[in-house]
C-alpha cells in the first residue's frame, strides 16, 4: 500500500497512514508522549516543545504534534535527551509561572500540575515568580482573567480567533515579554469577548476561569430571609457526574436532585419547563413572521429568525452582524424566561415576597453570567435570575458541602412549575432546539406528528458544523392553510466559527432559510464554556448522547403537551405572544461595536 | 589565501540570465546542484536542493523572495549588495524564477533599509527596460516582475516562515516545517527564500559554469563568501574570501593579529578564541554566517556576551518555551555572573539549559542564540568566574 510508511517507535516496527503525525502514530503503538500546547480542537501549535522525540538523522529533537510522518522514520520518545528535554522546558514554565496551587481553581485539575508530577519536579529549577506580576483581570461578568498563571501555550487565542473566530484575545509583546492580551489591551469586558468560555475549557491551567459566584449563594442559603430557588439545564445534568467519577455522558438528574434540596436550596426546578415556554413563544413567534412576512407583505418583518438561546451568539451578532439583529427572535433564553416566572406567577402562587427570592440557575454557560446581567433582564421588577452558576462551580459547592453525589437517593423535581418535556431536554445538544420547534409547530400547522421516526428529526442531529433540512407542509389545519405545500427550510450552527459561515452565505443572498438555530459553543450547551474540563469531541458526543437518550425516556416528548405550561397559559400568560408574554418573556437587542463596547453599562 | 573579487567583481548584465535562458528550467538546477553552493543567508543549505524542492512542486504558481532582511548584529554585507551590485541581486533572482517556473518575486527589505528603496526600485525600473525583467524577458516566454516588500523591524522576521507570515500579514512568527516554504510558503504556494548574496552569486555560477566555482573553497564549501568585519580591527569592512580561510589568515587580511576572541557569524555564530585559530572557516567547522566581530586583547568577555543575550532576549518572538524563557533565564545568569552570584553549580545548569534550547527551540533562532553563551563560558571560563 503506497499510502502507508514504516515507522520505528522505540523500537518496534509499525507501519502508519502517510501524514499523521508523530504523536498520533505513537498514540496508535500505544506509547503515551506528553503533551501541553496541543488540544485536539485546536490547530496544531508546536509551541510548548513537551512533545519533542528524537528522529534518526535529524539534528534536533522535533515536535511530534507537529510532524507528519510521510517517509519512514527511526522515532525514539523516551531517551534521556528527550527526557532532559522535556523536563528543562517545564522547568521553564515553571518559571514563569505563578504556582500557588492551594488557592487556584484548577488545583487538582490542571495540565501543568500533573505534568510537573509525572516528570518529578521537586524543585524550582531556575528563579521562580516569588510575587505575582500581574493584576488579576475582573471585569467581564463571566471571565476572570490571571496573567500570572499563564504559560502561553495559546490555546486559548487559538480557540478565540480559530475554532470561535471571535478575535477577543490576541498576543502581544516579542521574548519573555510575550502576553496574552484582551484586544488592544482592554479589560476582558471592553472588548469583543463573547463569554462563551472555551477558551476557559482549552486552558491549561488556572490562568483563565469563570467569576464565580459560590459564596454569595451560600450566604443566601444561609439567610434565613431568602427563599433560593435553583433551576437546572439538561446539559449540567448531563455532565456533571464526570466531576464525581462517572464516565462522561451518564446523566445524574435525580441523584443532583437530592444533593440540591440537601444543600439548602428551597426549590430545585427543572430549566426545561421554560424550554418548553419557549418553543411555544418562538414557534408562534416564527409563524406569525412567516405570516407578516408571506402573506401580509409586511417588508419590515425579518425572515429566517434566528434563535436566541444562546447568550454567546446573541452577544456576537450585536458585535459583528448588528444589522442581522431583526432577525433574532425576540424569546429570552430559558433561564431568563425562568427567572422573570419565578419572581412573578411563582411567587404568588407560592406566597412568597418575590423581593426575598433568589433565582439561580445551573448552566454549562459562562455567558449565562453576564446575560442574566444585562440591565434588560429586570422585568419582574427584580433582577429575573441572581446567580448565573456554571457546572463546574456547582460541583466545588456539592464537594464543600460534603456531599457524595454517587450516594445521593433518586429524588424529583419540585412543582408546580418546573417539568419539562423530552423536547426541552434536548435544547442542549446542538439543533436541539430546533428538533423541538420542527416537532412542535409542526403539529400546530398540520395536526400531526413531524414525520420522522420515534420523532427523532435525525437530519438536525449530530456534531456537523452546519446543518440543514428541509420539511413539506402538507394537509394543513385551517388556519394555517396559507402554509400549504410549503417547504420549510432550516439550518442549524454550532460554535460562532460556523455560525460566521452561514451569516456571510446569508449575506450574500447565497441562502434561504426560514428558522435558524444558532449555539455559540461547538456541541451546543453540552459544550458550554461552564462545563467540566477537559472537552474533547468524544467527550462532547457522550454529552449527547445522553442527552437524547433521556428525551427517548420522557413520556411527553414534546413542549405543547406539557401540561404544566399549558396550566401556566391558563392561569397567568393567557395566549402565545399575548401581552404579559412580553412583557415577561420577551426581550430587545443592543448594537455593539466591533472592536469594543463604548460605554456598556 | 586573499581578498578575492567575485561576488564584488565585474559582471556583465544578463549574461547570467541569457546563459540561463538558453538552456532549460532542469539544466539550471542541475548546474546549481553541480556547484555545491549553500545558502549564504546562515543556515547554509544546499540552493540547488532548495530549488529542485521548489521545481519538484506540481502547484504551478509559485514565489522568490529574496531576504534582505539582514537583522544580525553586525552584518550589513546585504545592504552594501543592494547598494552597490542591485542588478545581480535581481539577476539572480530571474534566474531562479525561471528555474522553479516562477513569474513573481519579492525583496523583503529590511525596515531600517527603507531609504534603499527607491534606489531598487529604479533597477528594477530600468531592468525592465532593458528586457531582463518584465513580459518576455530576453524575447523568450518568460515573465519575472520583482516587488520590494518592506520589513517589520524585527530580528526573527529573516527566519524564512516569519518573513512569509510577516507578508501574509500577520505576526511574524516561525512554524513548524514540513511543510518547508518550497511546499507552502507565500500564500501557501511554493516558494524559495534565498539570501541576496546567494542571488548574486547565481549569476557567476551560470555564467562561468559551476566547475569554476569549485575552484575556489573547500570540498563542501564551494566558492567565496562575503564577511562583513567589525570590532577591534584596523580595517573594517566588507571582504570577499575563500571558504576555508582560517581564522588566523582572516586576522591579518583585515588587521586584527592581536584579537583575543572572533564571533563567527554574528550573535548566533560562534565564539572562537586564539587557540583555535588555525580553524577553518566552512561549513564544516566554524560556518561563516555574515558577520565577523573581533575583540581585541583588553574587551571584557562577559560583557560581549551580555549584548549578545541582551539582543536574543529582545529579539526572540517568544511563542516556544526554550526560547522564550531560555534566553531570558541565561541572561540572568550573566547578570549574577557579572554580580559574582552564580554558583558553578548553577552554571552547570545553564548549560543544560542551552544545549536543551539548541535541542527543542522551533526555529533558527532559538537553537542558535544558546552558542554564544557556551562558546564564550567554554573559552573564557576563568575570567568569567574569577573577575
Ligand atoms: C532568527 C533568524 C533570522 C534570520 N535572518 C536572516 C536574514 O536576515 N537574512 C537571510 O538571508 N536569512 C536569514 N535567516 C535564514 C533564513 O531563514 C533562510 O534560511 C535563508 O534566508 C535562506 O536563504 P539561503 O538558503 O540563501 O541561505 C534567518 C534565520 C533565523 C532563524
Ligand atoms: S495553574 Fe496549575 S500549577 Fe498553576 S497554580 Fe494553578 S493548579 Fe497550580
Ligand atoms: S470567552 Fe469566548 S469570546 Fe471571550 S475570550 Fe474566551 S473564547 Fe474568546
Ligand atoms: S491563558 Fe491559558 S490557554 Fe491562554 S496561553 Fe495562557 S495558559 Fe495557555
Ligand atoms: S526559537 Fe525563538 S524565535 Fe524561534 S519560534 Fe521559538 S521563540 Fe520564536
Amino acid at each position: 500500500m503506497t499510502d502507508m510508511v514504516k515507522v520505528t517507535i522505540d523500537g518496534k516496527p509499525f507501519e502508519v497512514k502517510k501524514g499523521i503525525t508523530i504523536l498520533e502514530a505513537a498514540k496508535i503503538a500505544g506509547i503515551r508522549i506528553p503533551t501541553l500546547c496541543h488540544h485536539p480542537d485546536l490547530d496544531v501549535a508546536g509551541i510548548c516543545r513537551i512533545c519533542v522525540v528524537e528522529v534518526e538523522g535529524m539534528r534536533t529533537l522535533q515536535a511530534a504534534c507537529a510532524y507528519p510522518i510521510t517517509f519512514p522514520m527511526d522515532i525514539k520518545t523516551n531517551t534521556s535527551r528527550v527526557r532532559k528535554a522535556r523536563r528543562v522546558n517545564l522547568d521553564l514554565m515553571l518559571a514563569e509561572h505563578y504556582g500557588d496551587c492551594y488557592t487556584c481553581v484548577r488545583n487538582g485539575k490542571c495540565e501543568l500540575q500533573s505534568l510537573s508530577s509525572e516528570y518529578g519536579v521537586d524543585r524550582y529549577r531556575y528563579p521562580s515568580v516569588i510575587k505575582p506580576k500581574y493584576a488579576i483581570d475582573y471585569s467581564s461578568f463571566s471571565i476572570v482573567r490571571d496573567q500570572n498563571k499563564c504559560i502561553h501555550c495559546k490555546r486559548c487565542i487559538r480557540t478565540c480567533i480559530d475554532l470561535q473566530q471571535v478575535s477577543a484575545l490576541e498576543t502581544a509583546n516579542k521574548g519573555h515579554d510575550v502576553e496574552i492580551q484582551a484586544a488592544l489591551n482592554k479589560p476582558i469586558a471592553e472588548v469583543v469577548c463573547i463569554n462563551c468560555g472555551q477558551c476557559i475549557n482549552r486552558c491549561p491551567t488556572g490562568a483563565l476561569r469563570v467569576k464565580d459566584a459560590g459564596d454569595f449563594i451560600w450566604d443566601d442559603i444561609e439567610n434565613p430571609d431568602k427563599y433560593v430557588v435553583i433551576q437546572t439545564a439538561p446539559s449540567p445534568r448531563a455532565a456533571i457526574g464526570e466531576e464525581f467519577g462517572y464516565p462522561a455522558g451518564t446523566t445524574v438528574t435525580k441523584k443532583l436532585n437530592a444533593a440540591l434540596k440537601r444543600m439548602g436550596f428551597n426549590a430545585v426546578l427543572d430549566t426545561n419547563f421554560t424550554a418548553d415556554l419557549t418553543i411555544i413563544e418562538e414557534g408562534h413567534e416564527l409563524l406569525e413572521r412567516l405570516h407578516k412576512a408571506v402573506v401580509e407583505g409586511d417588508k419590515s418583518i425579518k425572515v429566517p429568525m434566528f434563535t436566541s438561546c444562546s447568550p454567546g451568539w446573541v452577544k456576537y451578532i450585536e458585535h459583528y452582524y448588528p444589522e442581522y439583529l431583526g432577525h433574532l427572535s425576540s424569546c429570552k433564553s430559558p433561564q431568563q424566561m425562568f427567572g422573570a416566572l419565578l419572581k412573578t406567577y411563582y411567587a404568588q402562587k407560592m406566597g412568597i415576597d418575590p423581593e426575598k427570592m433568589v433565582v439561580v440557575a445551573l448552566m454549562p454557560c459562562s455567558a449565562k453570567k453576564f446575560e442574566c446581567n444585562r440591565p434588560e433582564m429586570t422585568d419582574s421588577g427584580f433582577k429575573d435570575v441572581d446567580y448565573g452558576l456554571t457546572t463546574r462551580e456547582m460541583a466545588v459547592m456539592i464537594k464543600e458541602s460534603g456531599i457524595h453525589l454517587k450516594d445521593m437517593p433518586d429524588e424529583d423535581f419540585d412543582s408546580p412549575i418546573g417539568h419539562g418535556s423530552g423536547a426541552g431536554m434536548i435544547f442542549g445538544a446542538t439543533g436541539g432546539v430546533m428538533e423541538a420547534a420542527i416537532r412542535t409547530v409542526y403539529e400546530l400547522v398540520t395536526g400531526r406528528k413531524v414525520p420522522f421516526d420515534g420523532l427523532n428529526v435525525t437530519p438536525v442531529r449530530g456534531m456537523e458544523g452546519i446543518k440543514e433540512a428541509s420539511l413539506l407542509i402538507e394537509n394543513t389545519v385551517e388556519a394555517f392553510r396559507w402554509l400549504e405545500g410549503v417547504t420549510l427550510k432550516v439550518a442549524v450552527a454550532h460554535g460562532t466559527a460556523n455560525a460566521k459561515k452561514l451569516m456571510e452565505k446569508l449575506k450574500k443572498g447565497e441562502l434561504e432559510y426560514h428558522f435558524i438555530e444558532v449555539m455559540a459553543c461547538p456541541g451546543g450547551c453540552l459544550g458550554g464554556g461552564g462545563q467540566p474540563i477537559p472537552t474533547t469531541p468524544e467527550i462532547r458526543e457522550a454529552r449527547a448522547r445522553a442527552i437524547y437518550a433521556e428525551d427517548m425516556g420522557t413520556e411527553i416528548r414534546t413542549s405543547h403537551e406539557n401540561e404544566l405550561v399549558a396550566q401556566l397559559y391558563k392561569d397567568f400568560l393567557i395566549k402565545p405572544l399575548g401581552h404579559k408574554s412580553h412583557k415577561l418573556l420577551h426581550t430587545h437587542y443592543t448594537p455593539r461595536g466591533k472592536y469594543f463596547i463604548p460605554d456598556d453599562k | 589565501m586573499k581578498v578575492k573579487e567575485i561576488v564584488l567583481g565585474p559582471h556583465v548584465l544578463g549574461s547570467g540570465l541569457e546563459k540561463a535562458l538558453e538552456i532549460t528550467p532542469y539544466e539550471v538546477i542541475l548546474e546549481i546542484k553541480d556547484s555545491k553552493i549553500k545558502g549564504r543567508g546562515g543556515a547554509g543549505f544546499p540552493t540547488g536542493l532548495k530549488w529542485q524542492f521548489a521545481a519538484n512542486e506540481p502547484e504551478p504558481t509559485k514565489f522568490i523572495i529574496c531576504n534582505a532582511d539582514e537583522g544580525e548584529p553586525g552584518t550589513f554585507k546585504d545592504r552594501i549588495l543592494l547598494t552597490d551590485h542591485p542588478y545581480k541581486v535581481l539577476e539572480g533572482m530571474a534566474i531562479a524564477g525561471y528555474a522553479i517556473g516562477a513569474k513573481q518575486g519579492f525583496i523583503y527589505l529590511r525596515g531600517e533599509y527603507n531609504y534603499l528603496r527607491q534606489h531598487i526600485q529604479n533597477h528594477i525600473d530600468s531592468m525592465k527596460e532593458k528586457g531582463f525583467l518584465g513580459k518576455k524577458i530576453l524575447g523568450k516566454d518568460f515573465s519575472f516582475d520583482v516587488e520590494i516588500r518592506m520589513g517589520a523591524g524585527a530580528y526573527v522576521c529573516g527566519e524564512e516562515f516569519a518573513l512569509i507570515e510577516s507578508m501574509n500579514g500577520y505576526r511574524g512568527e516561525p512554524h513548524n516545517k514540513p511543510p518547508f516554504p518550497t511546499q507552502q510558503g507565500y500564500l501557501r504556494k511554493p516558494t524559495i527564500v534565498n539570501n541576496v548574496e546567494t542571488f548574486c552569486k547565481v549569476n557567476f555560477i551560470i555564467s562561468k559554469g559551476a566547475e569554476w566555482i569549485r575552484e575556489y573553497g573547500t570540498e563542501l564549501s564551494t566558492g567565496t563568501k562575503l564577511f562583513s568585519v567589525s570590532g577591534d580591527v584596523k580595517h573594517p569592512g566588507l571582504y570577499e574570501f575563500e571558504l576555508g580561510i582560517t581564522v588566523n589568515q582572516l586576522l591579518k587580511e583585515v588587521g586584527a593579529e592581536d584579537a583575543k576572541a572572533v564571533q563567527v557569524g554574528g550573535a548566533s555564530g560562534i565564539n572562537v578564541a586564539r587557540k583555535d585559530f588555525n580553524k577553518t572557516i566552512s561549513y564544516e567547522t566554524l560556518p561563516p554566517g555574515g558577520s565577523i566581530i573581533v575583540f581585541g586583547p583588553n574587551r571584557d568577555m562577559l560583557h560581549a556576551l551580555k549584548n549578545f543575550m541582551d539582543f536574543f532576549v529582545e529579539e526572540s518572538c517568544g511563542q516556544c518555551t526554550p526560547c522564550r524563557e531560555g534566553n531570558y533565564r541565561l541572561l540572568e545568569g550573566i547578570e549574577m555572573l557579572e554580580k559574582g552570584e552564580c554558583s558553578v553549580r548553577y552554571l552547570k545548569e545553564l548549560i543544560t539549559l542551552s544545549e536543551v534550547m539548541k535541542d527543542s527551540s522551533k526555529c533558527g533562532l532559538g537553537q542558535s542564540s544558546p552558542n554564544c553563551f557556551l562558546s564564550i563560558i567554554e573559552n573564557f571560563r576563568d575570567e568569567i568566574l574569577y573577575r
